[in-house]
């Protein structure tokens, strides 16, 4: 803050660069890691497209691309996941949101830390670059899946892309380091700079979650970098870390890697699960169920996580009492999730629901989460996952989390602020119709991929030929229903950036509060200035205060004082509340 | 009640390091438990060495926490100045281990010549990196104290510095003395 004190000046008369590229304001910043994030998914994206039209017509020449060799499946397919985990969900869901919402909810001016808020992102940048780069040194990007599991990883015989591994490694570790220092930032700022007034549990859920989840991530990733320096040596300078031959292990580094890598999902869970719950009550007109509850239950799950991760390696070797240790910690972790979905559907009860484009969004969060959830019980049960390990059947669940927390809750927040970041509204018909393509084509990619999955289709083939007992004409079907729905989904998502590019220049203005919601941010101008508010805001209340009795207006602002003091409740009325 | 913001900052930097350090120790000790011939590889360490930069370490924090106090008093130049002392302590620190390192790896045991003496080299490393990067902090600490500027800076950096001791404290008996 001491940074403002220093520069009072407003931004409009600091040049391009110093507003747009070197701005040490947050909202510039989560525009920054906002769009980076969009523009990385594109690529993500990209490379989605290419390998699953292999997968539906192998052999065949790939409109845009042209004919797939193994080695380019190979990266595509690590790049796919490492970019949509690492360089879109994380800078969409907890960096561009926790930088725009956190001092904006808390009623204050920025981060405490301004300038390492930059340079969190600058890092974010060159990891994004140096990542993107690695698509054209010689031998190709990395082609050792996202895992990177040893010796795959570590040994350029096995992973045949020596330049793009050891390139992969730096780029995530550099990552890394950017949202240890971002992360840093949003608890720190949490911690110390709320509004006069806002007390604890006067905190908006979705800064709650992001502050969970900041601190998972904090606790989790620190075995990940040192397994990341490893397999860096192991790589480079040919140390034997993870290499049997030398006494190494290479189960250490699926220890390492799930130990942050399960975390990790709560980690961009938890910031969708806090945008879906600041959605929800504003277009049900009715307070957040439970609001208590489910700060617990993040608090709860966020450390369960830590005691989960080796699911992932059932038939890897672990020891069958270890197996059963954390196949009972998995399904005890499904309990408080499943508590937090609850509590959204009982907010939704009773309230007067507006189908807005966001509020969309927010509900076909809950819906299809569940499904992700629900398969997870299978694989989390090690008699079960030992059949379908590996195969579609996993690769569909974690799509069916996946999708829903880093797409589905991307987009649920983005036309939810999008009046507050560009001062304009949304279309709403070309939302919804972006909406329903993009729902009904991800249930039309990974229903089918989940009837493979149980059929024992195995993940990470290039060409199924080989496999008589895949190589079915029926399987085949599936593979193509599967890629149709990712090109339709992919076809539509222009429709998503002429809406957002259109709008922002010619959408109807919006004004502070379109949505009349109660949260700190809504009393700011939109798109707010330079410093958020006029006034520094004052705390009176909780932020879900909906339709609350002997009120007039059916919302009732966390920084508007108390009237009158309200009538005292007749004994007798203590019922819903 | 409320925590200063630097100071709060600081403890969470030192957390996430603490599972940075964790991850790379624990890996460490679990696989030298289960591989008991890396003792032959552990005897060609210098216990002396490792001992005198123990204290050397720790001595040097002290100069740090009478830095802290002088800062408390707001006498910032004293502070700057023992500042500096603690720098020169971590600077006697790097010279032993390059001194160590320099014999060793003239004795033929590089990072690859065995997996005690690739976490030997790993481990010990990313401590002075820190070391390194502690040294650097604190001389521009230094500079601001000296004209009584952001003498809450003096602590902070002081915090930090403790906790390398602590990491420090954790490597001398696992890379040294467990032979």
């Amino acid at each position: 803050m001491s940074e403002l004190a220093v520069h009072p000046a407003g931004h409009h008369d600091q040049g391009f660069v110093k507003t747009y590229l070197w701005s040490t304001d947050h909202k510039v910043i989560a525009m920054q890691y906002l769009f980076t994030g969009m523009l990385m998914a594109l690529i993500g994206g990209f490379a989605v497209y290419v390998f699953r039209m292999q997968l539906a017509f192998p052999g065949q020449s790939v409109p845009l691309f042209g004919r797939v060799s193994a080695g380019q499946y190979n990266s595509l397919v690590t790049m796919h996941g490492t970019i949509m985990i690492f360089w879109v969900a994380m800078p969409v869901l907890l960096a561009a949101f926790g930088n725009y919402l956190i001092p904006l909810m808390l009623g204050c001016d920025d981060m405490v830390f301004p300038k390492v808020n930059r340079l969190s992102y600058q890092i974010f940048l060159l990891s994004a670059v140096v990542l993107v780069a690695s698509f054209v040194v010689p031998g190709g990007a990395f082609g050792g899946a996202w895992t990177a599991y040893p010796p795959l990883s570590a040994n350029a015989v096995y992973n045949l892309t020596r330049y793009g591994a050891t390139v992969w490694v730096v780029a995530v570790a550099l990552e890394f380091v950017a949202f240890l220092l971002g992360g840093i930032n949003f608890v720190t700022t949490a911690m110390n700079s709320r509004a006069p007034g806002m007390r604890m549990f006067d905190v908006p859920i979705v800064v709650w979650m992001i502050v969970i989840a900041s601190i998972l991530f904090m606790a989790s990733v620190g075995p990940l970098l040192a397994g990341a320096a490893m397999l860096f040596f192991d790589q480079v300078l040919g140390t034997g870390f993870y290499d049997p031959a030398t006494g190494g292990d290479p189960i250490l580094w699926q220890h390492l890697f799930w130990f942050f890598g399960h975390p990790e999902v709560y980690v961009v869970l938890l910031p969708a699960m806090g945008i879906v719950a600041e959605i929800i009550p504003v277009f049900s007109r009715k307070k957040l169920f439970g609001y208590r509850t489910i700060v617990y239950t993040a608090v709860a799950t966020g450390v369960i996580s830590f005691f989960v991760w080796a699911h992932h390696q059932f038939v890897a070797g672990i020891d069958p009492r270890m197996a059963s240790l954390f196949t009972i910690t998995t399904l005890i972790i499904s309990v408080p999730i499943a508590e937090m979905l609850f509590v959204y559907i009982a907010t939704l009860y009773g309230g007067s629901i507006t189908l807005t484009t966001p509020m969309l969004w927010a509900l076909s969060f809950v819906a299809e989460f569940l499904l992700g959830g629900v398969t997870g019980i299978f694989l989390g049960a090690a008699g079960a996952d030992i059949y379908l390990h590996d195969t579609y059947f996993v690769l569909a669940h974690f799509h069916y989390t996946f999708f829903p927390i880093a797409i589905i809750g991307a987009f649920a927040g983005i036309t939810f602020w999008f009046p507050k970041m560009f001062g304009r509204m949304m279309d709403e018909r070309l939302g919804k119709i972006h909406f329903w393509v993009t729902i009904i084509a991800f249930n039309f990619i990974f229903i089918p991929l989940f009837m493979t999955g149980a059929a024992g289709d195995h993940r990470r083939i290039f060409d199924y030929s080989g496999f008589p007992d895949l190589a079915t004409p029926g399987l085949q079907r599936l593979r193509i229903i599967a890629t149709m729905g990712l090109v339709s989904l992919l076809a539509v998502q222009p429709v998503f950036f002429f809406n957002f590019i259109r709008s922002m220049v010619r959408g109807r203005v919006a004004g502070a509060n379109p949505w009349r919601a109660n949260t700190l941010e809504w009393s700011a101008p939109s798109p707010p200035p330079h410093g958020n508010f006029a006034e520094l805001p004052e705390v009176y209340r909780g932020p879900y205060e909906y339709s609350t009795e002997d009120r007039e207006e059916d919302f009732w602002p966390q920084h508007v004082p108390d009237d009158s003091p309200a009538p005292a409740p007749a004994a007798t009325a203590v019922g819903w509340r | 009640m409320e925590v200063p913001t630097g100071r709060l900052a600081i403890w969470w930097v030192l957390a996430s390091e603490t599972v940075v350090f964790g991850g790379l120790l624990g890996s460490y000790i679990m696989m030298r438990l289960r591989h008991g011939a890396w003792a032959d590889q552990a005897a060609n360490t210098n216990t002396w060495a490792g001992a005198f930069n123990t204290l050397v370490l720790l001595t040097s924090s002290l100069s740090a926490v009478l830095a802290h106090q002088a800062a408390e008093r707001a006498d910032g130049p004293k502070a700057a100045r023992l500042l500096r002392y603690t720098i020169l302590g971590g600077g006697v620190f790097l010279m032993v281990k390059a001194f160590e390192w320099t014999h060793e790896i003239g004795e033929g045991f590089t990072i690859t010549s065995g997996l005690f003496w690739s976490f030997y080299y790993t481990a010990a490393g990313l401590h002075a990196a820190h070391v390194v990067a502690g040294m650097v902090i604190m001389f521009i600490v230094s500079l601001t104290a000296a004209r009584n500027e952001e003498l809450h800076r003096v602590e902070n950096v002081g915090i930090y510095w403790h906790f390398v001791d602590v990491v420090w404290i954790f490597l001398f008996p696992l890379l040294y003395i467990a032979k």
